[in-house]
């Protein structure tokens, strides 16, 4: 029940979900939000070097 | 003793007669298009040591989680979530591992179209891979249908008139809930995963795209195949 109230306070599900309107495009905020982190995920993971076994990248 | 021990010795007569079987050939062309050395490798290419190149296992671990979790979920029944706190916990596992396994495909996706992943003869691992994409867009869409909750209704309801509208609601009602849900747990989840299994096999004998800088034309990133010199996998 605290993890629900912890999560709760961060994210209010109980009421409508934001949109984004931009001439005829319209996108909810969450899949906006989703979006972000792909490309974002996918920024970092090209610009993060990978470190094999023995240090080297 | 004696009753045991098979002869091995065979003539070439029927040396001849166990090449031309159906069989024989078969096993002969699957070997000769995806040697053992190829389908499970022992050392991968260098340029594979980016984080962009493991977005591909990803998707197939969350694909892994579903198919488990789905199964569990099929045990008890759409409806289980409602009542049970086990079952809220199960689908809500199914759910979030769905949403992962869009999020690694997307940006396994991207990865792969900026290295235009078809070059070298890999046509077909392209396409494959894509069409995976969408029959896995329909599964989802499926999914969201049978949580028989007010969501999958007001889904199901938005979604009647544009699928009406190209003719395929003749015979797929999005408002059918027990058709609904056996595309969603039979028919969707095989077509995923045959083609997977297919993009998987396709990606092991051509190999994985190497990079720009390393094979500028088709027929140079052709011979960067998966089995080549390079790091332990």
């Amino acid at each position: 029940m605290i993890g629900r109230s912890i999560l709760g306070a961060l994210v209010n599900l109980t009421k409508p979900g934001m949109y984004v309107h931009w001439g005829f495009i319209q996108i909810s905020v969450a899949n906006l939000i989703v979006i972000g982190l792909m490309a974002l995920t996918f920024i970092l993971a090209i610009a993060i070097p990978f470190h094999r076994k023995g240090g080297r990248s | 003793m004696t009753t045991l021990e098979h002869d091995t010795s065979s003539s070439p007569e029927e040396d001849a007669e166990v090449s031309k079987q159906w069989t024989t050939r078969i096993r002969r062309r699957l070997v000769e298009m995806l040697p053992p050395e190829r389908l499970i490798p022992d050392r991968q290419p260098s340029f594979l040591s980016s984080w962009i190149y493991i977005f591909g296992a990803l998707t197939i671990g969350a694909l892994a989680i579903i198919i488990l979790t789905g199964m569990v979920l099929s045990l008890e029944g759409p409806g289980w979530w409602h009542t049970s706190s086990l079952g809220l916990f199960v689908n809500s596992m199914h759910l979030w591992s769905v949403e992962l396994f869009f999020f690694c495909m997307v940006i396994h996706l991207w990865g792969k179209f900026f290295m235009a992943a078809w070059r070298g003869s890999r046509q077909l691992t392209w396409i494959t891979g894509a069409v995976t994409f969408l029959v896995s867009v329909g599964a989802a869409f499926t999914g969201y249908v049978s949580q028989t909750n007010f969501d999958s209704q007001w889904i199901a309801t938005q979604a009647k008139d544009g699928i009406n509208s190209t003719g395929v609601g003749a015979f797929f009602n999005v408002l059918n809930f027990g058709q609904m849900l056996m595309w969603h747990i039979v028919l969707l989840p095989v077509g995923v995963l045959f083609l997977t299994g297919l993009h998987i096999l396709m990606v092991r004998r051509r190999g994985i795209v190497p990079p720009f800088e390393d094979g500028v034309n088709d027929k140079s990133a052709t011979v960067a195949s998966g089995t080549q010199e390079g790091t332990p996998s």
